[in-house]
């Protein structure tokens, strides 16, 4: 039986496919929301250390399925390996309702204005690709404060001088604090530097008829069990569905993007949960799979017409792939800073993000998440065994007086790295798997490295009596702030979507989520991601009134 | 629940307590021909027990062989670890190999000084099977008990993390609309 034709599908319900369907079925479009994944709710919270969507050696808890959606890697000396969901070079970000806002710590960050002109403010180095966006932090400023009340951000960033103008104060205080914060105010405010309270995407108060967090230790990595943590899937998703305009369908992945013979996109042909291949018409296309699977689908749905993949006439898709480069230090201190207080990330400065002499950018630094045991197994300091007497005094000693600092360190994109379709390697439905390979730019190295030794010191200031650095790899990073593979900009030759996210020469085919990145801030990108939603699917509306539903 | 499925619960619950305490040598008989792990055999139990307490010992604070790592280990070997089966069947039986060389019949019968210099000195693959034994080892020790290691919640106890892994729940009360 034939689906009925909707105004628009909607591949992959995460940050942005939540709000592009609320946004379209609010305004009274007829919309299917298809979810490769399931709709798991707070009940589901399992509160495993060994089986979650950050720490997964035991496999991950928001999807995608280990045995049928393997990816293949390419290290930095090219040889490529077969990876599963919950190996360390797949980049999962998850498959669920929600994506990665169902597990994630909910940092609810604004890019400064700097953030979009990264090629004006600094050159684009040989060998990148780096270039200014084709929309202004002012363009973005009123979505932004959408995202934050319709969704819900605590915290305060008042006493950040550095951050880019806006009208509105965030709806929500901060969460209440917890050890570290001051000890890491204190040592911040004596370097000269501007901590404040980190922003949120979490109800510090009653918000949204949802309760606020209850702070305990298992919050990134984990769906919240009182419903604090605000995702798409307890908000917009719902708002979505309650118009009557939104059909989710879950366990649907997708296979192509369907085109007719002059090449215009016509709809969705998918795998429902009973693997049934179905074909969901639509006039409209939304494709919302994060960085890597959105390129993989465009990729995927090659025809006569479009022997490269739908918007790769200009083998851009795939193509500048990038998440951040966490970069950082631990410290060691001579009295307790564990409190068992959550959700642990609680206090913030952007006094690097932009003005470093020499550096193109920085990063944010905030202090981590409270950690489970497992999880500080590989914090030991250079020198210390990795087995036996020493690592077990180690972990006995240090585990309640340690703090981490670290920050994501924006990359500098390189056309290299990159989202590409392996030739052998097929996935349970016989689609050719993302590949991914490249690598790091030398100024992102460079830049990750300056910011080690900051979040150092700022340790060193409050006491550490041992500190070292944590350097991230140099190979292609991506995972829960993939970004970056199909671009938005005015010129088709070197980007894929316009400024609204609509795919160079199609009049009805988007990409709305983090692969319109032109660069990805030194910040979490999520809230960007939202706000560029809010913007693109407010247009959609618009150009469709008049139209009829 | 028919009576069958009782009968085969407590089975696998017997089994699970002769395989924890096999692991620690005491029951070593016990097992019969059969092994009472899930994966492993008998002698591969000894033989990982003795290169888990390597990884994690006994000081103050019992070690890895004591916390049921073994355990854990075996009881992942039929789940998210099955695709390292090989590696632990090949593994242990060259771990014994190198042994028998050094004129034991088995890497558990050498003393752990000894033990401790032949892991320090291997090399290819052997080592790269010792690194993926640390690994598991770890998630073992310092991993939540329900996944069959971590007995008595010992490593948490170690490190002075609250056991019981819900506060907030307790002290937890929606604060009154517009309060």
């Amino acid at each position: 039986m034939a689906l009925k034709h909707v105004n628009a599908v909607i591949v992959g319900a995460g940050a942005g496919g939540g709000v592009v369907a609320k946004e379209l079925a609010t305004a009274g479009l007829s919309v299917v929301l298809l979810e490769r994944g399931q709709w798991y709710t707070a009940a589901d919270c399992r509160k495993d250390d060994l089986r979650n969507q950050r720490t997964s050696p035991l496999g991950n808890n928001s999807g995608p399925d280990e045995d049928r959606n393997p990816r293949v890697a390419v290290d930095l000396n090219g040889n490529p390996r077969v990876v599963l969901p919950s190996e360390g070079g797949y980049s999962n970000n998850a498959a669920c309702v929600g994506g990665g806002t169902f597990t994630y710590g909910a940092q609810a960050w604004r890019f400064h204005e700097k953030d979009f002109r990264m090629a004006s403010t600094y050159g684009s180095p040989a060998g990148s690709t780096l270039a200014d966006w084709p929309l202004s932090y002012a363009d973005l400023e009123p979505y932004y404060e959408k995202a934050e009340y319709e969704i819900g951000v605590s915290g305060d960033v008042s006493a950040d001088p550095f951050h880019a103008p806006r009208r509105k104060p965030l709806p929500m205080p901060p969460v209440p604090p917890n050890r570290e914060y001051g000890i890491l105010k204190a040592a911040a405010q004596k370097l000269g530097l501007h901590p404040f309270d980190l922003p949120m995407l979490r109800n510090s108060v009653p918000y949204n008829g949802r309760p606020p967090c209850m702070q305990c230790r298992w919050c990134v990595g984990f769906a919240c069990e009182v419903n604090a943590k605000c995702g798409t899937q307890n908000t917009v998703i719902p708002t979505a569905i309650a118009t009557g305009n939104c059909d989710l369908r879950i366990n649907s992945m997708a296979r192509q993007i369907l085109t007719d013979a002059r090449g215009r996109v016509t709809g969705v042909a998918y795998h429902d949960a009973e693997n049934r291949l179905r074909e969901q018409t639509a006039d409209i296309v939304i494709v919302s799979s994060s960085a890597i699977e959105s390129a993989r689908l465009l990729l995927n749905s090659s025809s006569k017409l479009h022997p490269a993949g739908l918007g790769n006439h200009s083998d851009q898709v795939g193509r500048n792939l990038q998440g951040h480069s966490y970069s950082g230090a631990w410290g060691l201190f001579d009295f307790d800073t564990y409190d068992d207080i959550g959700p642990g990330a609680s206090i913030a400065i952007s006094d690097f993000n932009h003005g470093t002499p020499g550096l193109i950018g920085g990063a944010m630094l905030a202090n981590e998440f409270i950690r489970l045991p497992y999880q500080f197994v590989g914090a030991a300091p250079p020198g210390t065994p990795a087995w036996g007497p020493a690592h077990k005094e180690f972990m006995r000693q240090w585990y309640r007086r340690s703090i981490a600092i670290q920050g994501p360190t924006q990359e500098i994109p390189i056309a290299d790295s990159r989202v590409s379709l392996d030739p052998k390697i097929k996935d349970f439905w016989g689609l050719p798997v993302a590949r991914l390979s490249g690598g790091k730019h030398p100024k992102t190295n460079e830049t990750a490295t300056a910011m080690t030794e900051k979040a150092e010191a700022w340790l060193k200031a409050a006491g550490a009596i041992r500190t070292w650095k944590k350097l991230p790899g140099k190979g292609t990073s991506g995972g829960q702030h993939q970004a970056g593979t199909c671009r938005m900009g005015s010129d088709p030759a070197t980007s894929v979507t316009d400024p609204f996210c609509r795919v160079h020469h199609h009049d009805n085919l988007y990409v709305i989520d983090g692969s319109v990145h032109v660069t990805n801030g030194g910040f979490n990108p999520v809230l960007t991601i939202m706000a560029i939603a809010y913007r693109a699917a407010e247009r959609i509306a618009q150009s469709r009134k008049g139209r009829g539903a | 629940m028919s009576d069958h499925s009782i009968n085969s619960l407590r089975r696998r619950k017997f089994l699970r307590i002769a395989g924890a305490a096999s692991a620690g040598g005491a029951l070593i008989s016990c097992g019969g021909p059969k092994s009472p792990w899930r994966f492993l055999t008998i002698a591969e139990g000894e033989t990982l027990a003795a290169l888990c307490e390597q990884i994690i010992p006994t000081d103050q604070t019992p070690g890895a062989s004591w916390a049921g790592v073994v355990n854990f280990i075996d009881r992942q070997l039929i789940g998210p670890y099955r695709r390292q089966r090989d590696a632990y069947r090949t593994g242990l039986a060259e771990l014994n190999r190198i042994a028998v060389g050094l004129g034991v019949p088995s890497f558990a019968d050498l003393d752990a000084p000894r033990q401790a210099a032949l892991l320090q000195s291997l090399d290819g693959a052997p080592k790269r099977f010792f690194t993926t034994v640390i690994a598991h080892t770890m998630q073992g020790y310092y991993g939540d008990p329900r996944h069959g290691g971590n007995r008595d919640a010992i490593s948490w106890r170690m490190l002075g993390v609250p056991v019981i892994p819900i506060r907030g729940r307790n002290r937890y009360e929606f604060p009154k609309r517009g309060a």
